[in-house]
């Protein structure tokens, strides 16, 4: 028990929230890597996946590549990086990236390809263009599991990014290293539960996005938004 | 929302658990200890195996049964066994050794450490005498860095009219011989980047981009050598000296003490090293590497 109120203790003092070594900054910095890595995957990810899922083209090289990255243990990853890039974000980011690809395709070639052929079929008869039918019809009723893969892929990049500290100054991971190699486990405790409490935030962020994707996906009333 | 809760308070047990157990003893080989055979420890770290292996072998072939029980773990878990007789003779280093029996030691050079650590042992253990073999924290700069700005020791560093910037372990951020030590001993203003490989490859790889300039690397690690890496010496004591020194129990008898102070003279700063680069490239077993070297030195 001493641990948890040493912990708490360690939270509660106002000096440790302050200065570049400081909670705030920390936690800025956490949320700014995990940002910038889910927004760059994303845009590698999702374009991609949602050709493959349109086009029904793909879908088995994609799986097997993202399946096989998921299997990339992300220390090691960014190991080779490190020896490869020098020490700094660069590696741990390209690490992340990877990390978060595999969730954010997935998530994207699965909810397009899901959308029902009928639905498609109805929209390329009333004269959409292809680009009109991906914009209009199959991403408005994918949201919901292309959003899913948003949030699986934040979860986990949120919780890996502590390796950023592996080679760079930042992130919450500092505690932890700093906490593991010194035994100040209060520090790293502190470190785990500030990371605990900033996962379960941005789920419930992105959960009540979701909802929000899955009332546009299927709006009481009608079947399909209309094209203007 | 609930089970999440219970996910998270769990996990948080989980911790406090497992933070519990790591001080329990890992050996409970109770009474294996007769008079006549010697139980040779080691660390659980490579460099520190080896040099157990050469203490084994040599006992071995003077006659004395041996028992091993190397890589036992770090200092918390061997020293009680040693303490409590379950251990004869176990290679240690000096600085961390006293710093263990003695933890406000202000003791810092080579020999003042030795002797301090002689006062320090328990009632039933000695240390025997000490190596020429250092394996201690360091500081380091490439080859490069030492000759254009000419640095021999780290009171050099103040000379370096650029800023500089140390990387190491996270530890070394708030440790006496981090940042803090070398503005208080050495006036010398530093900032620090945490590499979290313990002076492995990243950590050379960020000397060699001149991503930082200083580093904290083991005096004994080959990778010194192989990448031309320059230690700065140490005239103020920043960091502990720490010659490799055998702790024995009071089972260890004199002729056998004869025989590992032997070992302890042939082996040099230099040997230790050569010793340590025969496991890191050519990945052999401590055995091997210690047979080798006690008969290239005629000491079995």
């Amino acid at each position: 028990m001493t641990l948890v109120f040493e912990t708490l203790a360690w939270l509660n003092d106002s000096a440790r929230w302050a200065g570049s070594n400081g909670i705030t900054q920390r936690l800025l910095e956490h949320l700014a890597v995990t940002a910038g890595v889910v927004l760059v995957g994303a845009a590698i990810a999702l374009p991609v996946g949602i050709t493959v899922g349109h086009t029904h083209r793909g879908r088995t090289v994609v799986a097997a590549l993202a399946g096989a990255a998921r299997a990339i243990p992300t220390l090691g990853l960014l190991t080779i990086l490190g020896l490869a890039l020098g020490i700094g974000l660069q590696a741990p980011v390209l690490a992340l990236i990877v990390l978060a690809v595999p969730s954010l395709l997935a998530g994207a070639y699965a909810g397009v390809e899901n959308v029902s052929p009928a639905t498609v079929d109805a929209a390329r008869a009333s004269g959409m263009s292809e680009l009109q039918i991906i914009v209009l019809v199959e991403l408005p009723l994918a949201a919901p599991i292309i959003l899913g893969g948003v949030r699986a892929a934040t979860l986990q990049v949120v919780a890996t990014a502590t390796l950023a500290a592996y080679v760079a100054d930042v992130g919450l991971g500092r505690y932890l290293y700093a906490g593991l190699k010194t035994r100040d486990y209060p520090q790293m405790l502190a470190g785990a539960v500030l990371l605990m409490i900033l996962a379960l935030l941005l789920e419930l962020l992105l959960s009540a996005v979701q909802r929000a994707g899955r009332r546009v996906a299927s709006p009481s009333g009608s079947q399909l938004p209309h094209h203007a | 929302m609930k089970p999440r809760i219970f996910a998270a308070a769990l996990s948080a047990a989980t911790v406090i658990v497992l933070s519990g157990c790591s001080t329990s003893a890992p050996l409970n080989t109770a009474g294996t200890n007769s008079k006549e055979t010697f139980v040779v420890g080691s660390q659980d770290y490579y460099s520190n195996e080896i040099i157990a292996e050469t203490y084994a072998q040599a006992l071995e072939a003077a006659g004395y049964p041996v028992e091993r029980q190397l890589r036992i773990g770090q200092r918390e878990a061997y020293l009680p066994e040693i303490e409590a007789g379950q251990i004869d003779l176990v290679p240690e280093y000096t600085g961390p050794a006293l710093q263990h029996w003695q933890p406000g030691t202000t003791a810092r050079l080579a020999d003042a450490v030795y002797a301090d650590l002689q006062e320090a042992v328990p009632e039933n253990l000695r240390v025997l005498e000490q190596s020429p073999a250092t394996d201690q924290d360091a500081y380091v700069v490439t080859r490069e860095f030492a000759d254009r700005w000419n640095l021999t020791t780290i009171a050099d560093l103040a000379k370096v009219t650029e800023p500089l910037t140390l990387g190491g372990n996270s530890e070394g951020e708030t440790r006496p011989n981090g940042p803090r030590g070398l503005k208080d001993k050495y006036g010398v203003d530093v900032a620090f980047t945490p590499i979290e490989d313990g002076g492995g490859p990243l950590t050379v790889k960020a000397l060699q981009d001149n991503d930082v300039q200083l580093a904290i690397i083991y005096t004994a690690d080959p990778s010194i050598q192989k990448n031309d890496l320059v230690v700065l010496q140490d005239p103020e004591g920043l960091f502990l000296a720490s010659n490799v020194v055998p702790v024995a129990s009071d089972d260890i008898n004199d002729e056998a003490a004869t025989l590992i102070n032997k070992i302890s003279s042939v082996m040099t700063a230099k040997e230790l090293i050569a010793l340590n680069a025969r496991s890191v490239d050519e990945k052999l077993p401590a055995a091997t590497i210690a047979k080798d070297w006690l008969t290239a030195k005629s000491l079995i």
